[in-house]
């Protein structure tokens, strides 16, 4: 039998669907509030198991990147309440000279008096969207993009693997297109305008394509696409089953967080489309004799972090059904923003994988991680018993 | 293991066909070195034994290949792939995950090889090649001795009894090269496996080589023990030809054989010395760089170094990938970053003017050398050239004639050889007449004779009054063409000095010629065969 205990605390990276659930569980739950104080605590839970659970792997800062986007997202949603304002809100902060337009554009109206319900309409609202941006890009930075889709049921390798090679052409244009330019200041050619371009775009794409038959070249050689006796007919088969059902999840989905449509297309969406997906699934990784190297496992830790995200969704609905006062501060008259219990908890089980899940590897050099166990010592050792028989030191005592 | 039976491969809309009539047969357990020249069918002859000829470059084959009784007409390639591992010449390009444990692991994934047996793989593998403290480094940040040997590493883990490299050596370092070698050796003798390889620099491997296989150009293929072969080869490596000058038979395929027979050669030679190259008077320099740095973020690529270079004078420019041998020279040229230092070319710092005005001083043919290429035609190339330069109208063209004769001005660039190529780059590069011309691994991908014809290139640029640099790892072409030899580490410059004492000194470095007759300062086999001669007319 494995330690529990040990299990838990030692550093592996978890498996890239857990965290993402997680994300989205909490993305869910957020939505479903326009209460700024959870907005703002929900970033602060995803930052905070972002910043205990990160490795040191690039994608690691993307949380960054993703956070900015929050900020500018509630920015413009301010200043556009403030062009757009419409002048509803009784506490008038201040007036801005109005623009007139003819009768013809009817309600709008530009500019005028900005009243303070008008501004934190706006504010709340970006604070939601940020939020949910926030923890689309936490599972971005935990879940390595290219491993997840590694995860990706049998039937769906071939697709995974595409979609990882385009991942990698990417950067790989932008390298050839600055080598190509450098390239053409030594010709003294253009660098700029129409005219350069031809210079740049033709031996860009000439090397891309070079490289890209190359690519088909070796993966054909490395086995990439071995088929083995499977009749047509039930590939095609497996092939309908697998996207019927995605079909059906995502309308499943969309019923449940659009509150507008009836509540049974959201359940049944849902029910069927996964029926139909892993009956894909199964049939489809039957004709697959493939094997993964080092697949991610999913554990306890797994469970326990998916779990959060659903617990906090479950949390948030409770709260929308028995407080949902809390849930949607009012403006009009305006009041504070409160936290109540339910939202608090969903926010607590969010927060609750920086400390249940084991701490990540360290990526890039495990060597140097070792180093201080290893090497420090011994330099530091000769230098101590001289100092303390010299002068004993106070503090040592 | 391998079986030709009367194989005649055509390219569509090609004159002749490239492969004619081949009977060739590589048992298992040989190490097949297959030599001749640019483009005469090396890399289509490799290509078949897995039917990626002709099922990814169309074109028609007749006859029957077949592995372990296997014939490619009837199965894709992926279904070799348990039988056949190909390394291409650019392992980078060949790369499908970007970590080197995920693709090591790749190929075994797609053979559905069980979880644990994989993993025990990887560690075999990561051990065999020596490359276990890479494990999880991103493919795109190792140095090419590196790439190469992860390249053959992923092909290796599904056991696959035959193993195809073309040109696997071609990109690297003397020491990288020997790296690489010494594994695919290793491969043969412990593990058995059949290997194919074709390589440019057959000083590299022909020691190793059970047979060779020989295309000699008009399509056949002659094939059989390597001494007997290379005794009328036209390409040897030059320990084979120095074995040819001395009269030995038979031929020394390495250095250590040579060696051993050696000595009354090196009695024969005693007394004499290699033609030095007169004198240079040590004028003004064509171009004084004083403390050159260039930096991308933290790394230091080139650290503090002075070069000077004299008119006339051929300067070749050594070290490993990675030395910091392309950044100098694009930072001299002045269209690379430069941190700091100072770069006098005829009297001005080529930083400071604009491209045109740089060019005309100091001219560079990059390591990419068909990224400056972009027209449809060699002749739409050489007009450019002349309007970009403000030349009379012909001086592209007859400067192409003269490096290269008889290039047809309606071909497309990428249709040209690679020789073809890097003349007509040089061309367009010299139409702007440079004082100073730098050169950035040119001869990568030339066979022996295109590069003797680049060597005399070089020579004559030399003799005009430029100054040429040229990086390279090619020990060989090093010893034929250079005066002067700069060896750089680690973005420093360790020696620099005359082209014999750098090099007879050096292990990595020594030419075979230099390594068959040290501790005696020959070089190459033209400077033993001309010492050779009076003596023989005197006898």
């Amino acid at each position: 039998m494995r330690n529990p205990a040990t299990a838990r605390t030692l550093p592996r990276a978890l498996h890239p669907g857990a965290w993402w659930l997680w994300a989205l569980g909490l993305a869910a739950a957020v939505s479903q509030s326009s209460n700024p104080l959870i907005a703002v605590l929900a970033v602060c839970a995803a930052g905070t198991v972002v910043a205990r659970r990160r490795t040191d792997a690039p994608w690691a800062l993307a949380f960054r990147l993703y956070l900015l986007v929050g900020v500018l997202i509630i920015v413009s949603r301010v200043v556009f309440r403030v062009i757009f304002g419409g002048g509803q809100g009784d506490i008038v902060l201040f007036t801005l000279p109005r623009i007139p337009l003819p009768e013809t554009a009817g309600g709008i109206r530009l500019l005028g008096p900005v009243a303070l319900e008008q501004l934190l309409g706006g504010l709340y609202d970006g604070l939601r969207l940020a939020a949910v941006v926030a923890c689309v890009g936490a599972a971005n930075a935990l879940a390595d993009p290219k491993r997840l889709l590694k995860s990706v049921p049998g039937a769906l390798y071939e697709v995974g693997t595409s979609v990882v090679v385009a991942m990698t052409v990417a950067p790989q244009l932008v390298e050839s297109v600055r080598r190509v330019r450098r390239a053409r200041r030594l010709r003294a050619g253009r660098r700029r305008g129409v005219r350069a371009l031809r210079g740049i775009v033709i031996p860009v794409l000439e090397d891309a394509l070079d490289r890209s038959l190359a690519l088909a070249a070796a993966m054909a050689s490395h086995g990439y696409g071995r088929v083995g006796a499977v009749a047509p007919r039930t590939r095609l088969f497996t092939g309908l089953l697998v996207i019927g059902g995605l079909i059906g999840v995502c309308v499943g989905l969309y019923g449940l967080m659009d509150s507008s449509t009836s509540p049974h297309m959201g359940t049944w969406g849902i029910a069927v489309g996964l029926a139909l997906a892993t009956a894909g699934f199964v049939l489809g990784g039957r004709r697959v004799r493939r094997t993964r190297y080092r697949p991610a496992a999913w554990r306890g830790a797994e469970f326990l972090t998916a779990g959060a995200g659903a617990a906090a969704v479950v949390f948030m609905q409770l709260a929308s059904r028995y407080e949902a006062a809390a849930l949607y501060p009012s403006l009009n008259p305006l009041a504070w923003p409160e936290l109540t219990l339910l939202p608090f908890l969903a926010l607590v089980a969010a927060a609750s994988p920086a400390w249940l899940t084991p701490p990540p590897l360290s990526v890039l050099d495990p060597d140097r991680a070792l180093r201080p166990l290893v090497g420090e010592p011994e330099r530091v050792r000769p230098v101590r018993p001289v100092r303390r028989t010299a002068e004993p030191n106070p503090e040592d005592t | 293991m391998i079986r030709f039976a009367g194989v005649t491969f055509h390219y569509p809309d090609a004159p002749a066909p490239a492969l004619r009539d081949i009977d060739l047969s590589v048992e298992e357990g040989e190490l097949c070195l297959v030599t001749g020249r640019t483009g005469v069918g090396k890399s289509t002859l490799l290509n078949a034994v897995n039917g990626l000829v002709p099922r990814f470059t169309g074109g028609h084959l007749r006859g029957r290949v077949s592995v372990a009784g296997q014939s490619t007409a009837d199965r894709p390639p992926q279904e070799f792939a348990h039988l056949v591992g190909v390394v291409g010449q650019d392992p980078l390009a060949g790369f499908v995950t970007d970590t080197v444990e995920e693709e090591l692991a790749y190929g075994m994934e797609q053979l559905g090889v069980p979880a644990d047996v994989m993993r025990k793989r990887v560690e075999e593998t990561l051990d065999l090649l020596g490359i276990a403290e890479l494990r999880h480094r991103p493919l795109r940040t190792l140095s090419g001795g590196q790439q190469q040997r992860v390249a053959i590493g992923a092909v290796l883990t599904p056991h696959p009894r035959v193993l195809v490299l073309d040109e696997p050596t071609s990109a690297l370092d003397p020491a990288a090269a020997e790296e690489v070698l010494a594994a695919v050796t290793r491969l043969v003798h412990d593990l058995g496996t059949t290997v194919l390889v074709a390589e440019h620099r057959m000083e590299r491997v022909l020691q190793y080589a059970d047979r060779l296989v020989h295309l000699p150009g008009d399509g056949r293929v002659l094939h059989g023990e390597p001494a007997a072969l290379v005794a009328d080869s036209d390409v040897a490596p030059p320990v084979v030809r120095l074995g040819r000058a001395a009269g030995w038979d038979p031929l020394p395929l390495s250095v250590r054989d040579a060696r051993r027979r050696a000595a009354p050669l090196r009695r024969r030679l005693a007394g004499r010395v290699p033609g030095t190259p007169p004198a240079r008077d040590t004028a003004a320099p064509a171009l004084r760089a004083r403390d050159v740095v260039v930096a991308y973020g933290r790394t230091v690529a080139v650290r503090e170094v002075d070069l000077d270079l004299l008119p006339g004078e051929v300067v070749a420019l050594m070290g490993r990938n990675g030395s910091g041998k392309s950044s100098l020279l694009w930072a001299v040229q002045g269209s690379g970053p430069r941190r700091s230092g100072t770069v006098d070319a005829d009297g001005a710092d080529p930083r400071d003017m604009d491209a045109a005005g740089a060019r005309e001083r100091v001219g560079l043919v990059p390591q990419t050398a068909s990224d400056l290429l972009y027209l449809d035609t060699v002749a739409a190339e050489c007009a450019q050239s002349d309007a970009e330069s403000g030349a009379a109208p012909g001086t592209c063209r007859a400067l192409l004639d003269r490096i290269a004769p008889g290039v047809p001005g309606g071909r497309h660039p990428r249709d040209l050889s690679e020789g073809q190529r890097l003349s007509l780059v040089l061309a367009v590069q010299l139409t702007a007449a440079p004082g100073v011309v730098l050169l950035d691994e040119p001869t990568r991908g030339l066979d022996y004779h295109a590069k003797e014809r680049f060597s005399r290139v070089v020579r004559e640029l030399a003799g005009e009054g430029r100054a040429v640099v040229v990086a390279t790892h090619d020990v060989e072409f090093v010893a034929r063409a250079a005066d002067r030899v700069v060896v750089m580490a680690q973005g420093e410059v360790v020696a620099d000095g005359p082209t014999a004492e750098v090099v007879v000194a050096s292990p990595t470095f020594a030419p075979q010629v230099a390594k068959v007759l040290a501790p005696d300062p020959w070089l190459t086999v033209e400077q033993v065969e001309s010492a050779l001669a009076p003596e023989e007319q005197r006898t």
